[in-house]
């Protein structure tokens, strides 16, 4: 008799947390991916979310003054061609891309630096430059609640595919692969930090560690050194490839840029 | 037995100079019985090793009972009672080539060269311990009762 209480009792429990989750679902609360904003401790996400704390929004206003400047042999600013910062809406969320009449994608800072080149005439900024950075800084600000949203290019297919596989591929001294940690252990700790899930939707950050801001690529390089891997070279399509594929995976979720990070 | 290249290549450094003590590697069922070196390792030295996060880097995955270490890793079980769940041998098999006793294990080889991909120039050809730092791990594991 006792037993049989026992199960119809677990047995409404059990149904109170199937409504319970029914409706969970119905909220779009099923997404279970977690930005890195979201292993934060509370002191740096209000950093992250407060523009007057948030040291990235320095960058984005130094971006904003260079979007009017006018530069190179060809004497136009981005502005002149582009117009306001609202053009710029949504374009972070939806690269990479294949640039016209080209047949490798490019990301943000390499669409801006063939701007730079091929539009005003000007020497390509270099990788990690403060230009670079605060251009880009400024051009994803404006994609800021966006969600990300990869453009259905079946050029870009081969790409991704390619960075699909550099992410499962294990490498370095350690070997290790991206997925190990980011898939198979995100959310576990690392000696003391955890793992996040390695959703691009921050970039570029301003990263305490650094002092500075940096690029998703400069966070790659800094993973390949912690397996004791050969970074790739700056310019190599590697990181582009990595991007393209996480962009892929983290379709749908916002961007935050300016993202801070510890 | 070791991957035959590395096992040839020690034993090619191994033929003309008899004073450099680096024996190859004898894996005998789940382990590795003998020192890599001839000589027993350091516990104290080992210690020292496993809590480096520069040169052990057991804690990045690992907790252990290392109190002065506060960032401890939660990827694997605790080394807590390691020496009294596996031998000697066994914790050396485990520390030089892990991949041997789980094909899929993460824990990195720490005496092992060959398979590796796109190690970072600096630490190319180099296995993460040497042969004395394995045996320091291992005294200290074995230390481990509980
Ligand atoms: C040994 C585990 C490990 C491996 C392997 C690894 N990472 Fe990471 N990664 C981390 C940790 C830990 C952090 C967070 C670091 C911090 O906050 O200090 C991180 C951060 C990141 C971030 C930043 C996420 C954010 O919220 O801003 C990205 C993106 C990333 N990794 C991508 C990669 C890629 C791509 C690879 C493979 C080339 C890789 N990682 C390999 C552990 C790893
Ligand atoms: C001479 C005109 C010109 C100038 C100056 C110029 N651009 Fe462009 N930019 C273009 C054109 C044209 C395109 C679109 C090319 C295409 O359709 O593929 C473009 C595309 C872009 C894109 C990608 C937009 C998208 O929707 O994919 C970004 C980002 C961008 N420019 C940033 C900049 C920045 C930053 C500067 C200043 C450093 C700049 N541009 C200067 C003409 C210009
Ligand atoms: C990248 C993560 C990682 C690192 C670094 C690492 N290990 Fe491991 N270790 C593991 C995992 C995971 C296991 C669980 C068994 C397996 O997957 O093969 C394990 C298992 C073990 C075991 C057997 C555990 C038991 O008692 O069942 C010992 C002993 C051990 N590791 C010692 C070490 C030592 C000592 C170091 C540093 C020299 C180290 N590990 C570094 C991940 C790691």
């Amino acid at each position: 008799m006792k037993v049989l209480r026992l199960g119809i009792g677990l047995a409404i429990v059990f149904a109170a947390s199937w409504a319970l989750a029914q409706g969970m679902a119905d909220k779009g609360a099923t997404d279970k991916r977690r930005s890195g904003t979201q292993d934060m401790g509370e002191a740096l996400q209000k950093m992250q979310d407060d523009d007057t704390a948030n040291p990235g929004m320095l960058f984005v206003q130094l971006g904003g003054q260079l979007w009017g400047k006018a530069a190179g042999a060809a004497g136009k600013s981005c502005a002149d061609c582009h117009g306001g910062a609202a053009s710029m809406k949504g374009v972070a969320a939806r690269y990479p891309a294949i640039p016209k009449d080209a047949d490798a994608p490019v990301d943000l800072e390499g669409r801006i630096n063939l701007c730079r080149t091929a539009n005003q005439q000007a020497a390509g900024f270099p990788p990690e430059s403060r230009e670079l950075l605060a251009l880009a800084a400024y051009v994803a600000h404006q994609s800021r609640g966006l969600p990300i949203a990869p453009p259905d290019d079946p050029k870009l297919v081969p790409f991704r595919l390619k960075g699909q596989d550099l992410w499962k591929v294990r490498q370095g001294q350690l070997n290790l692969s991206c997925a190990i940690c980011h898939d198979d252990n995100a959310g576990r700790k690392l000696a003391g930090v955890t793992i996040p899930e390695a959703h691009p939707t921050g970039y570029p950050i301003y990263r305490l560690e650094w002092q500075t801001l940096g690029s998703l690529k400069r966070r790659l390089r800094n993973c390949l050194a912690g397996i004791r891997a050969e970074p790739y070279a700056y310019d190599a399509t590697e990181y582009v490839m990595l991007d393209l594929f996480l962009m892929d995976r983290a379709r749908g979720m916002m961007l935050e840029s300016p993202g801070v990070r510890p | 037995m070791l991957r035959p290249g590395l096992l040839a290549a020690a034993l090619a450094l191994a033929a003309p100079a008899a004073v450099a003590q680096q024996i190859a590697p004898q894996i005998v069922g789940d382990g590795i019985p003998a020192s890599l070196t001839g000589q027993p390792g350091d516990a104290a030295r080992g210690r020292a090793i496993v809590a480096n996060r520069g040169i052990g880097l057991c804690l990045l995955c690992h907790s252990g009972p290392i109190a002065e270490e506060r960032f401890q890793g939660d990827l694997s079980p605790s080394l807590a009672g390691a020496g009294s769940r596996w031998s000697e041998g066994q914790l050396r098999l485990r520390i030089v080539d892990g991949a041997r006793l789980n094909a899929d294990t993460i824990m990195p080889a720490y005496y092992r060269t060959s398979g590796l991909q796109r190690v970072a120039r600096n630490f190319d050809g180099k296995t993460i311990l040497s042969a004395a730092q394995v045996e320091d791990v291992v005294a200290y594991l074995a230390t481990l009762k509980d």
